[in-house]
């Protein structure tokens, strides 16, 4: 049996619910209701994951990202809707992904399968993925769709790497800055706003109702994390 | 640092009130025939091929070609015939006009006098009406019907024209001057291309001399640069820069009550407009005035309100001497020019008196200038009364009667005391009938004690023969100290009943202001009002207020008048325009009640209403300027207790929104816990059959009491002012994909289309506070539109930025609702059915007005709503493609 998934929040129904949803898919938990229990939890077992509030009684919860940073075990946090700059700081201090409350199940679990997919492949980077028409070959440099190769300018490869070497994770405008510009230019998110576009225009089948590329408001963007590509939502 | 201009409030004021006010245009030209109503049609033309809404509600073509061509294309209102005398009339139906309600409407001719028995008598306030209801106007005159320039116009053309435009109507129009050289002038009317009335054509012929077209044609530009000027000193103190209504430059009329005043006013007019100063008229009610015929009252009445129409303050002053008072005043208000008439002709008395007043305002005044201004006294008509001093027959009986019963006295004692000191004794009752009764009393008096002097105590006696020189001249010498001495009592006596009024008055107003100050309710203030005009103006007065659709008698006399359908139109049309109307106003003059607005900052709040004696005007000459304070009192009373009203219920609103705040951000944050909990578990029941449909319906409730508390916290945060937009470069691409991914759930089934320009720019926006604007809005669509209909949403560039268009086919928003829809609470018709919370707009509009750019809600014209947010030009941001490499 895999390790559990640490529940870290202080209300207590919506512990039983996430202990609820979780077990019927095949995850053991263990749950803890405040940052104390949290960190007494990492002495025994680690967990393969941690699903974690950020309004916990005793302590910040973004003070124990770096601590579940430190022991490599993947964190999706959970935040209130409007609170996109702590989304953002959450991101930047190393949490793999967020879940906006109220959440649905369906939803979280996707998240929760796609990270632990990503925290398996032990080099964290993919180097060759196929989404829809679209193969992406980052160590050879070579974009196809449909069998065509797409011509990028060496920014715009550096981004989609960026992007596509995490499929279904946030990436921070930040973050992204920081990879393709250097960390000199972290405040200039129009030269992320026009790249992204021409990249849209490269490699989605509609520009104006990306697939590939989704942003996220006020947070960064995610490249689609392989499957079918649905052409609805 | 440097003191910064602050705008004139006044002048701001004058800005606002013309937001949503008609524009006016006026076509200004020198003469007949120079091409206005051509230029008119034209202009009218061009707009409507431009998709502008124009209509022509009266238009004169005179049956000439070109421009009945042009008239062709443009809708026309219908005339409304007026049948008068047996003569049938045409006019421009205002009330078909006003239900047409067109964007923009033409009327030609602007100094136009209407018919009788019309709303108004001339056509510059019809026009003005179509101002005030938002439509704007163009329309075209002549430069010889502006109100202050027609004695000069008429000085040197001799042909005086009746029809006169107050210079107020030019005020803040845009006015565009057709111009046509005089040669090509006499050329048209040789050709017969101008159109002239077979009566007038002799008069024409000499107006359209080579020399006259000249002088008209300088009037003219010099005017409208004049209004230009104008226009932007008006811009300036707006914007806050000094605009230099400089020189302190303060003007002081003297308003008589001969014809002439009418010129003496209009010049002042014209030197305060090149001086851009402020006038005082000024009228001094001496003991003369109470002499003065009906003819002169009228006059006299119709100087002042001249006076007041040009835009000056009105005085009046009673004393007993024209020329102390103007020394007086013209130190109060501290003038710098002094105007004033000078009669040519037949007043030599007069005229040598007013050079003593000009020697007396140098004399006694510093820096003023004063400008007399000749005119032509029209001879009066002869009237005997006017040479028999003003007094009663009272006094005259009294003042025979005392000098009979002195005389008897006389005769009785005089073998006692000797006729010596009964010359002396006749005095007495001259003097004290004069004191009393006044001059001509004094008078008939003295003239009686002179013959009974001579009949009884002169020899011989019981004749009015005198023998002796010595005893001739005493008996003249008493009548002449008699007519003195009864003169300065008389006149002593005139000082002191004016004093006495002017402190009665002066009293009566502090009073009045003290009063008011104290009532606390309107109903009291009315009252009070009623009250305190009645005995101060002596007239009848009531307090009328606006009650439901109409307005209503608040406070009256003993019993209630009742008003007329003629009376109550009036008082409703003073209520609407805040301007007088009823007899001696130049509105609904059939009533016999005179209304006068209370104007405040705050609009009209309530009306006054006069009536005077039948035929008699409501508020006499005398009493205008008392009028005027006591209403101004009135309307300051009436602001005060709004203000006040308003003030106590703005606490109590601010109390209760707080505490709403508190409420719902508490139960915002309780509610969530639980809320997320029933959603998540819903969302992973899994069920079947019948339960699969309860399943269901758990699920979208809870969806939907998501969506409700978030929209709850949303307004909380708007509401306190707890929004801070967190602005940076976005792609409105972005923006559009996201809230469309995220109602992805609710939209199921619904075909939505959008459509980005893909050149759009990036905007500098809150992309969080975006996201959710625009959410609100296509749930906000999606709720108030059938399945079947699509939404689409346009992204476009527009003339001012960026657009962004939420379009739905539903029922659309219901007219005149298109500003209230984003109120809180506010919903569509079928709100009930499709269960929104009624925030969302509010929230679309809080969020979008906080990143800086504006949303409006219109009706489609194939059915359905549009919601448009526009983003303002300044908000794009400009990337270099070299910089992002």
């Amino acid at each position: 049996m895999s390790a559990p998934i640490l529940i870290v929040d202080d209300e207590m129904p919506i512990r039983r619910l996430l202990r609820v949803a979780l077990e019927r898919s095949g995850y053991a938990t263990i749950e803890a209701d405040c940052a104390a229990a949290a960190i007494s939890t990492l002495k025994g077992t680690l967990p393969q994951l941690v699903l974690l509030d950020l309004g916990l009684p005793d302590r910040d919860g973004l003070e124990l990202i770096s601590t579940f940073r430190e022991k490599s075990v993947p964190i999706i946090v959970l935040t209130a809707r409007e609170a996109s700059s702590e989304k953002v700081a959450a991101l930047d201090l190393g949490a793999d992904d967020y879940v906006t409350k109220p959440f649905d199940s369906e939803e979280l679990l996707a998240r929760i399968r796609s990270c632990l997919r990503r925290a398996d492949e032990r080099t964290g980077r993919v180097r060759k993925l196929s989404v829809g028409p679209l193969r992406i070959d980052l160590d050879g440099h070579t974009v196809l769709k449909d069998d065509t190769e797409i011509k990028l300018t060496p920014k715009e490869f550096t981004l989609l790497s960026a992007l596509a070497s995490h499929p279904g994770k946030v990436l921070t405008h930040t973050h992204l800055l920081r990879e393709v510009w250097g960390a000199a230019h972290i405040d200039h998110v129009e030269y992320l706003r026009v790249s992204i576009r021409a990249l849209r225009k490269k490699i989605e089948e509609d520009p104006a109702s990306p697939q590939l590329i989704q942003n996220e408001p006020g947070v960064g963007y995610r490249f689609r994390d392989g499957g079918p590509l649905s052409s609805g939502a | 640092m440097p003191d910064e201009v602050r705008p004139s409030p006044d002048a701001l004021l004058r800005a606002a009130e013309r937001e949503g006010r008609g524009t006016l245009k006026i076509f200004l030209g020198a003469a007949p025939g120079v091409g206005k109503t051509y230029e008119m049609l034209l202009e009218g033309a061009e707009k409507l091929e431009a998709g502008s809404d124009v209509v022509i509600g009266v238009v004169e073509t005179h049956g000439r070609k070109e421009t009945e061509a042009l008239v062709a294309p443009l809708p026309v209102i219908d005339r409304k015939k007026i049948t008068y005398k047996g003569q049938l009339l045409t006019e421009m139906d205002l009330d078909a006009v006003l239900d047409r309600h067109p964007e923009i409407v033409l009327v030609d001719e602007l100094a136009h006098t209407n018919a009788p028995g019309s709303r108004h008598p001339k056509r510059w306030q019809d026009i003005e009406e179509l101002l005030v209801a938002g439509i704007d106007v163009m329309t075209t005159v002549n430069i010889q019907h502006v109100e202050s320039l027609n004695d000069v116009v008429g000085s040197f053309t001799h042909v005086r024209v009746r029809e006169t435009v107050p210079d107020k109507v030019f005020e803040n129009a845009e006015i565009e001057l057709i111009d046509l050289p005089p040669e090509d002038l006499i050329k048209r009317l040789a050709d017969g291309k101008i159109y002239v009335p077979e009566q007038a054509r002799h008069a024409l012929d000499h107006f359209f001399s080579k020399g006259n077209l000249l002088a008209l044609r300088e009037l003219v530009l010099r005017h409208a640069a004049q209004y230009v000027d104008a226009r932007i000193q008006e811009h300036q103190s707006v914007m806050g820069k000094d605009g230099g209504y400089t020189g302190g430059q303060r003007i002081l009329v003297a308003v008589s009550e001969s014809a002439g005043g009418e010129q003496v006013v209009r010049a002042a007019k014209r030197l305060a407009d090149a001086l851009k100063a402020p006038i005082t008229a000024l009228y001094v009610e001496t003991p003369a005035a109470a002499g003065f015929s009906d003819a002169e009252r009228t006059q006299l009445a119709r100087n002042l309100s001249l006076a007041a129409s040009l835009g000056a303050t009105l005085q009046s002053i009673p004393a007993t001497s024209v020329r102390e008072a103007m020394v007086v005043q013209c130190k109060e208000v501290r003038a710098t020019q002094v105007v004033m008439g000078k009669s040519r002709g037949i007043r030599r008395r007069w005229f040598r008196r007013r050079d003593r007043m000009v020697q007396d305002i140098l004399d006694r005044t510093s820096g003023v200038a004063i400008h007399l201004i000749p005119f032509d006294e029209q001879a009066r008509p002869s009237n005997w009364r006017r040479f028999i001093p003003s007094g009663s027959w009272a006094g005259d009986a009294v003042g025979i009667a005392s000098v009979a019963a002195l005389t008897s006295a006389a005769a009785l004692a005089q073998d006692w005391i000797g006729r010596g000191p009964i010359d002396m004794l006749y005095l007495v009752p001259v003097i004290a009938t004069a004191s009393f009764y006044g001059f001509r009393a004094g008078l008939v008096a003295a003239i009686a004690a002179g013959l009974a002097y001579n009949f009884f105590f002169l020899p011989p006696y019981y004749t009015f023969i005198i023998y002796s020189p010595v005893n001739v001249i005493t008996a003249i010498l008493l009548v002449i100290v008699a007519v003195i001495t009864g003169q300065l009592a008389a006149r002593a006596r005139a000082a002191a009943a004016l004093a006495m009024r002017s402190a009665r008055e002066n009293a009566g107003l502090a009073r009045f202001a003290t009063r008011l100050g104290a009532a606390s309710t309107t109903e009291e203030t009315a009252q009070l009002i009623r009250d305190e005009l009645r005995s101060l103006l002596a007239v009848q007065t009531i307090v009328l207020h606006p009650a439901g659709d109409g307005i209503e008698i608040t406070a009256f006399g003993q019993t209630k008048p009742k008003l007329t359908a003629v009376d109550r139109a009036a008082a409703e049309w003073v209520m609407d325009h805040g301007e007088a109307a009823g007899t001696g106003t130049d509105t609904l003059t059939a009533s016999e009640w005179q209304f006068r607005p209370l104007k405040t900052s705050l609009g009209t709040l309530a009306i006054l209403g006069f009536r005077g004696p039948p035929g008699r005007a409501p508020i006499p000459s005398e009493r205008a300027a008392l009028a005027e304070s006591l209403i101004d009192q009135a309307a300051l009373a009436h602001e005060r207790l709004k203000l006040e009203t308003d003030m106590r219920e703005m606490e109590v609103v601010r109390q209760r929104d707080s505490l709403r705040a508190a409420l719902l951000a508490s139960l915002s944050h309780d509610l969530r816990t639980p809320l997320t909990a029933v959603t998540a578990a819903a969302e992973a029941i899994s069920a079947t059959g019948d339960e699969a449909e309860l399943v269901e319906t758990v699920r979208s409730e809870a969806r939907r009491l998501n969506r409700f508390l978030s929209d709850l916290l949303d307004l909380t945060r708007i509401e306190e002012g707890a929004v801070t937009p967190d602005l940076a470069p976005i792609d409105l691409t972005d923006v559009i994909v996201s809230a469309v991914n995220d109602l992805a759930k609710s939209l199921a089934g619904r075909s939505v289309l959008t459509t980005i320009d893909p050149t759009l720019p990036l905007v500098r926006a809150d992309a969080v506070l975006f996201n959710h604007a625009l959410l609100n809005l296509v749930d906000n669509a999606a709720k108030y539109s059938p399945e079947t209909e699509p939404i689409e949403i346009v992204a476009r560039m527009g003339r001012r930025g960026p657009v962004i268009d939420v379009l739905d086919g539903g029922p659309g928003i219901p007219p005149g609702s298109e500003q209230r829809i984003f109120d809180r609470f506010a919903r569509g018709e079928t709100s009930d059915r499709t269960g929104g919370s009624g925030l969302g707009l509010a929230i679309v509009k809080g969020f979008v007005e906080a990143m800086g750019f504006t949303v409006e809600a219109a009706r489609r014209q194939q059915g359905g709503s549009r919601f448009t947010i526009r983003i303002p030009h300044d908000a794009i941001v400009h990337v270099s493609m070299e910089d992002i490499g």
